[in-house]
C-alpha cells in the first residue's frame, strides 16, 4: 500500500522566531539572528556567539510542574509539539486509541539540565542529584513528555544521528503512517548551549570564532570560518493524505522521499555517501532531478565540508543546476533541530512561491559552482525540494518535500 | 510479519558473567546471578552499591589501543559484539556490499560514562560551572552526541547504508532490533547489524536511580539482590552490555546456507501516553502491544511456548507486566513459562533488550528456557510460572520478548523457530 505523507501543521521554535510565521518572515528577509551568548558567561571560550531562541518563554507553552522536571531541548519540543497540532486543528482523541504517535530525532539529550545535576553530584555527593534527572537528561525525554501531554499512544520513537536525525525522524513517521499509524508528530529540538555543552561541541574543531554575528557563520564563502551553533528545531504533523483531506486540512505539502547512508570509514579514499542518500530519496519520490526547485543545504560552513557537499549537488543537479539556499546561516546549526527546521522552512518556501536567502549576503566560492540564493529572496514556483542534512560522524540523510496541488 | 520473513544468522553478546554468546547462554543455563559489589567505581555514599558487572578486558577481546582510547566502555561492547555476531553469521566482506548493509542499534544513555569522566575533568571535580576547554580530550564531542555508538558498529562491519541509534530508553533494544526488520522488509538493506549496547555503571547513573530508589539497596547479599517477581524484590540491579544480531532475510540466510537461528516474526510497540516512570497497574498499553505482535506474527497465546518478561524486578514492574500477560493471553498466561533472565544479567537499560533477544533466539535453538534466579518466594499478585531458579528443557518454537521503558514506552516481539528446523 502506498501511503502519501502529508504535512498539516507546523511547530517551530528558532532563533529567527517562535512559531512558524514569525519564523518565515524572518527567514525569508534574511534575517540573521545569531548573536553573543546570553545564556551563560562565555567570554573565556574561543566561541562566544550562538542561535539563541531569545524570545522562547517555556511558561507560555509548558505546564507549570513539568519546567523543573525536564531541559530546555524538552521545553523546546513541548512547544513545537503543541504548536503544529493546534496548526494541523488535530485532536489525537477523535483517532484510534494506538493510532497517534511521536519520533524525534535528538542529537545531545538535556544537555544543560545534565550539567547541572552532575555538577551537584561531585559537589555535593551522592545524595544530592534530583529526582528529575533520570526523566529529564536522556534522549527519549521529549519524545516520551509529548506522549504524555497529547496521548499519543501508538509505538514512539527516538533516533541519534546527530544534525542527519532531524531528517530520519521523518522518515521514521513516513514508517510509522504505512504501518497503519494514522497521524504521527514528528521532527526535533535541541539546546546544548550550556557550558559543557558548549565545550563539547568546540573538540570538532568545525564552530565559528568570529565575533561579528553578520559575518560568522557563512556557508560556500571563501571567507567561511565554521559554523555558529544554535538551538531550537521544529515538530510537524504528518499524517495520510485522505485522512488531510476527510478532515479539509489542506497540507503545507508531501514528504514524497527519504533515504540515509553512511560515509565510508576515515581513509579509504572514497567520497562520502551524501549524493547517494539525496538520489535515492529522489529515487524514492520518484522525481526527477530537475524537478527540484530548490536545495536546503546542510551548509556547515567549514571548507572543506562545504566543498564536498557543493560537489554532491554538482553531481546530482550538474554545475549551478539548481538554486541551492542555507536559511539556518541566520540561526545556526541546531543539530537534529535544524534538519528539522529546514524541512518546515522548504514547506513554508513552497507555501510561498519564494526561496529564502542565506544570510550573510556573500557570493558563493566560484570554485563550487553552485546557485547559492544570497542577499534577496528568490520568487519562484517550487514544485519539489530536496533537504540535506549531515550528522558529525558520517551520517547522511536527504529528504524530498513536493507541493501539495499534485492530483493523487 | 508483512513482507519479506526475516530471521538472525549471527548473534554475538557481552554480558555480565562471560564474555560471548556461549558464556552467557551458560550462565543463563546455571542459573547463576552475576551481580555483584561495584567495582568500576567506588560506590561508597550510593544507596545502591551493586550491579552486574562485564568481566570486560578490551585487549583480550581483540580491540586495538587506538580503538580503546577513542571508545567509550559502551562503543567498545557494541563493536566486540558485533565482530562476533558477524563471524558467527559467517557473512564476509563479498556480500552484501557496504551499501547494503545498515546497522540499527540501540542505547538509552550513551556514552555517559566517558562524559562524566571528562567532566570532572574539566569541572575540576564539580567546582566550575565554567567548564576548562582547555582539558577537553580532542573526541570529547562524540562523547555527548550518542550517534557515535551506531558509528563505530557501522565501521567495524562496514556498512554505509542506513545506520542510526535508537534511543527509547529501556525499550531500546527491542525497538531497534524491530526497525532493523522493518529496513530489511522494505528493501532498504539486505543484512542489518541490530542490537543495543550500553555501559551505565558510573556515578551519574547510579545516583539517578538512587534519587527515585528504583535500584535495590540489598548492599549485602549483591547476588540474591536482582529477585524479579520475589516477595521481597526491591528493585532493579543496574547491569551493563550489549548484544549485536546480525539479521537478514530469510531467502538469502537459506540461499548461502546460513544457520538461522530464530524467524522474527511480529513486533510493536505502543506507549502509555500516563507517566514518565509510573506504570498504570492494569497492563494495557504494553497487552495492546503483545497482542499487536502476535497479530502480526500470526501466533495465538496458545502457540507461544515462553515469554521473556521485562521482569526488572521493581515493585511496580512486576506486578504491571503480570497484569498485561493475563489481559494478553487470557487463561494461557497461567499455562506458558515466564522468565526474567535480569535475575542473572540485571538490568542493562537500553541494552537488555537486544540480550534479551538473542536469549530468546538461543532458548529457540537449544529448546531450553533460562530461569529467573532468586526466586524462592513469589508474590501471591504475581501469581504466575516465573520457571524459578533451574533451567527448564523444552520445546521451545515460539517465544514472546517485551519490554517497559521510562517515557511509558511498551515493546513486544514475537519469535520463532525457523520453518523447517
Amino acid at each position: 500500500m502506498t501511503v502519501r505523507a502529508m504535512v498539516t501543521g507546523l511547530g517551530v521554535v528558532a532563533p529567527a522566531g517562535v512559531g512558524a510565521e514569525a519564523f518565515w518572515a524572518a527567514a525569508r528577509a534574511g534575517h540573521c539572528a545569531l548573536g553573543p551568548i546570553t545564556r551563560f558567561d562565555a567570554a573565556a571560550y574561543p566561541v562566544r556567539l550562538a542561535g539563541e531562541v531569545a524570545t522562547f518563554d517555556a511558561a507560555a507553552f509548558v505546564p507549570g510542574p513539568v519546567i523543573p522536571q525536564t531541559d530546555r531541548f524538552t521545553h523546546l519540543g513541548l512547544a513545537a509539539a503543541a504548536m503544529a497540532l493546534a496548526d494541523a486543528r488535530a485532536n489525537p482523541a477523535d483517532l484510534p486509541e494506538y493510532g497517534s504517535a511521536v519520533v524525534t530525532g535528538a542529537s545531545s539529550g538535556g544537555t544543560e539540565f545534565g550539567q547541572h545535576e552532575i555538577e551537584r553530584l561531585w559537589r555535593e555527593g551522592p545524595g544530592s542529584v534530583g529526582a528529575y534527572q533520570s526523566i529529564a537528561w536522556f534522549y527519549a525525554a521529549t519524545t516520551g513528555q509529548v506522549s504524555i501531554r497529547h496521548k499519543l499512544r501508538g509505538p514512539c520513537g527516538v533516533l541519534a544521528t546527530e544534525q542527519a536525525a532531524g531528517l530520519d525522524a521523518l522518515g521514521e513517521a513516513r514508517r510509522m503512517l504505512r504501518s497503519g499509524v494514522r497521524l504521527v508528530l514528528a521532527g526535533g529540538t535541541d539546546a546544548s548551549l550550556c557550558p559543557y555543552g558548549l565545550v563539547a561541541q568546540l573538540s570538532t574543531g568545525l564552530l565559528s570564532a568570529a565575533s561579528d554575528p553578520s559575518a560568522a557563520y557563512l556557508p560556500f564563502s571563501p571567507a567561511a570560518g565554521g559554523y555558529v551553533p544554535g538551538e531550537g528545531g521544529a515538530m510537524m504533523v504528518i499524517e495520510r493524505a485522505d485522512d488531510a483531506a476527510a478532515r479539509g486540512i489542506a497540507p503545507y505539502g508531501e514528504i514524497a522521499g527519504y533515504a540515509a547512508t553512511f560515509d565510508p570509514p576515515p581513509g579509504s579514499g572514497r567520497g562520502p555517501g551524501l549524493v547517494r542518500a539525496a538520489m535515492l530519496a529522489l529515487r524514492d519520490a520518484d522525481v526527477p532531478p530537475s524537478e527540484i526547485d530548490v536545495v536546503f543545504a546542510d551548509a556547515m560552513g567549514a571548507p572543506a565540508w562545504d566543498s564536498a557537499e557543493a560537489a554532491a549537488i554538482s553531481a546530482v543537479f550538474g554545475p549551478h543546476g539548481v538554486p541551492v539556499t542555507a536559511p539556518k546561516a541566520g540561526s545556526g546549526r541546531s543539530y537534529a533541530g535544524g534538519a528539522s527546521l529546514d524541512v518546515a522552512c522548504a514547506l513554508l518556501s513552497i507555501r510561498a512561491g519564494l526561496i529564502p536567502p542565506t544570510p550573510g549576503g556573500g557570493r558563493p566560492d566560484p570554485r563550487y559552482a553552485i546557485d547559492l540564493v544570497s542577499r534577496q529572496p528568490r520568487k519562484q514556483r517550487i514544485r519539489a525540494a530536496l533537504v540535506l542534512a549531515r550528522g558529525y560522524g558520517g551520517f547522511n540523510a536527504a529528504v524530498v518535500v513536493r507541493a501539495p496541488s499534485r492530483p493523487e | 510479519m508483512s513482507g519479506d520473513a526475516v530471521g538472525i544468522t549471527g548473534i554475538g553478546v557481552t554480558a555480565p558473567g562471560g564474555i560471548g554468546a556461549k558464556a552467557f547462554w551458560e550462565l543463563l543455563m546455571a542459573g547463576r546471578s552475576a551481580t555483584r559489589t561495584i567495582t568500576l567505581f567506588n560506590p561508597e555514599g550510593f544507596r545502591s552499591r551493586i550491579a552486574a558487572e562485564c568481566d570486560f578486558d578490551p585487549v583480550a577481546a581483540g580491540l586495538t589501543p587506538r580503538e580503546i582510547r577513542r571508545m567509550d566502555r559502551a562503543a567498545q561492547f557494541a563493536v566486540v559484539s558485533a565482530r562476533e555476531a558477524l563471524a558467527d553469521s559467517g557473512i564476509e566482506a563479498g556480500w552484501p556490499p557496504p551499501e547494503r548493509r545498515a546497522v540499527s542499534l540501540g542505547s538509552a544513555v550513551g556514552c555517559t560514562m566517558r562524559l562524566e569522566q571528562e567532566y570532572v575533568v574539566l569541572s575540576d571535580g564539580g567546582r566550575h560551572w565554567l567548564v576548562d576547554h582547555g582539558y577537553a580530550v580532542p573526541r570529547l564531542y562524540d562523547y555527548m552526541a550518542p550517534s557515535t555508538l551506531a558509528a563505530e558498529v557501522a565501521w567495524a562491519s562496514a556498512a554505509e547504508g542506513p545506520v542510526a541509534l535508537v534511543s527509547t530508553g529501556c525499550t531500546s533494544g527491542l525497538d531497534a532490533v524491530g526497525r532493523g526488520v522493518r529496513l530489511l522488509q522494505e528493501g532498504t538493506a539486505d543484512i542489518v547489524l541490530a542490537g543495543a549496547t550500553e555501559a551505565p555503571i558510573s556515578p551519574i547513573t547510579v545516583a539517578c536511580f538512587d534519587a527515585i530508589r528504583a535500584t535495590s539497596p540489598n548492599n549485602l547479599e549483591p547476588g540474591r539482590a536482582s529477585r524479579p517477581f520475589d516477595r521481597d524484590r526491591d528493585g532493579f540491579v543496574l547491569g551493563e552490555g550489549a548484544a549485536v544480531l546480525v539479521l537478514e532475510r530469510v531467502a538469502s540466510a537459506v540461499e548461502r546456507g546460513a544457520h538461522l537461528y530464530a524467524e522474527i516474526a511480529g513486533f510493536a510497540s505502543r506507549s502509555n501516553a500516563f507517566h514518565m516512570t509510573g506504570l498504570r497497574p492494569d497492563g494495557r498499553e504494553m497487552a495492546e502491544a503483545i497482542r499487536a505482535s502476535l497479530a502480526e506474527a500470526r501466533k495465538r497465546p496458545e502457540e507461544i511456548d515462553y515469554i521473556n518478561a521485562h521482569g526488572s524486578g521493581t515493585r511496580q514492574n512486576d506486578r504491571h507486566e503480570t497484569a498485561a500477560f493475563k489481559r494478553s493471553f487470557g487463561a494461557r498466561a497461567y499455562q506458558v513459562p515466564v522468565s526474567s533472565i535480569k535475575s542473572m544479567v540485571g538490568h542493562s537499560l537500553g541494552a537488555i533488550g537486544s540480550i534479551e533477544v538473542a536469549a530468546c533466539a538461543l532458548a529457540i535453538e537449544h529448546d531450553m528456557v533460562p530461569p529467573t534466579a532468586n526466586l524462592h518466594t513469589p508474590d501471591p499478585e504475581c501469581d504466575l510460572d516465573y520457571v524459578p531458579l533451574t533451567a527448564r528443557r523444552q520445546p521451545t518454537r515460539s517465544v514472546l520478548s517485551v519490554g517497559s521503558g521510562f517515557g511509558g514506552f511498551q515493546s513486544a516481539m514475537v519469535l520463532k523457530a525457523p520453518a523447517g528446523a
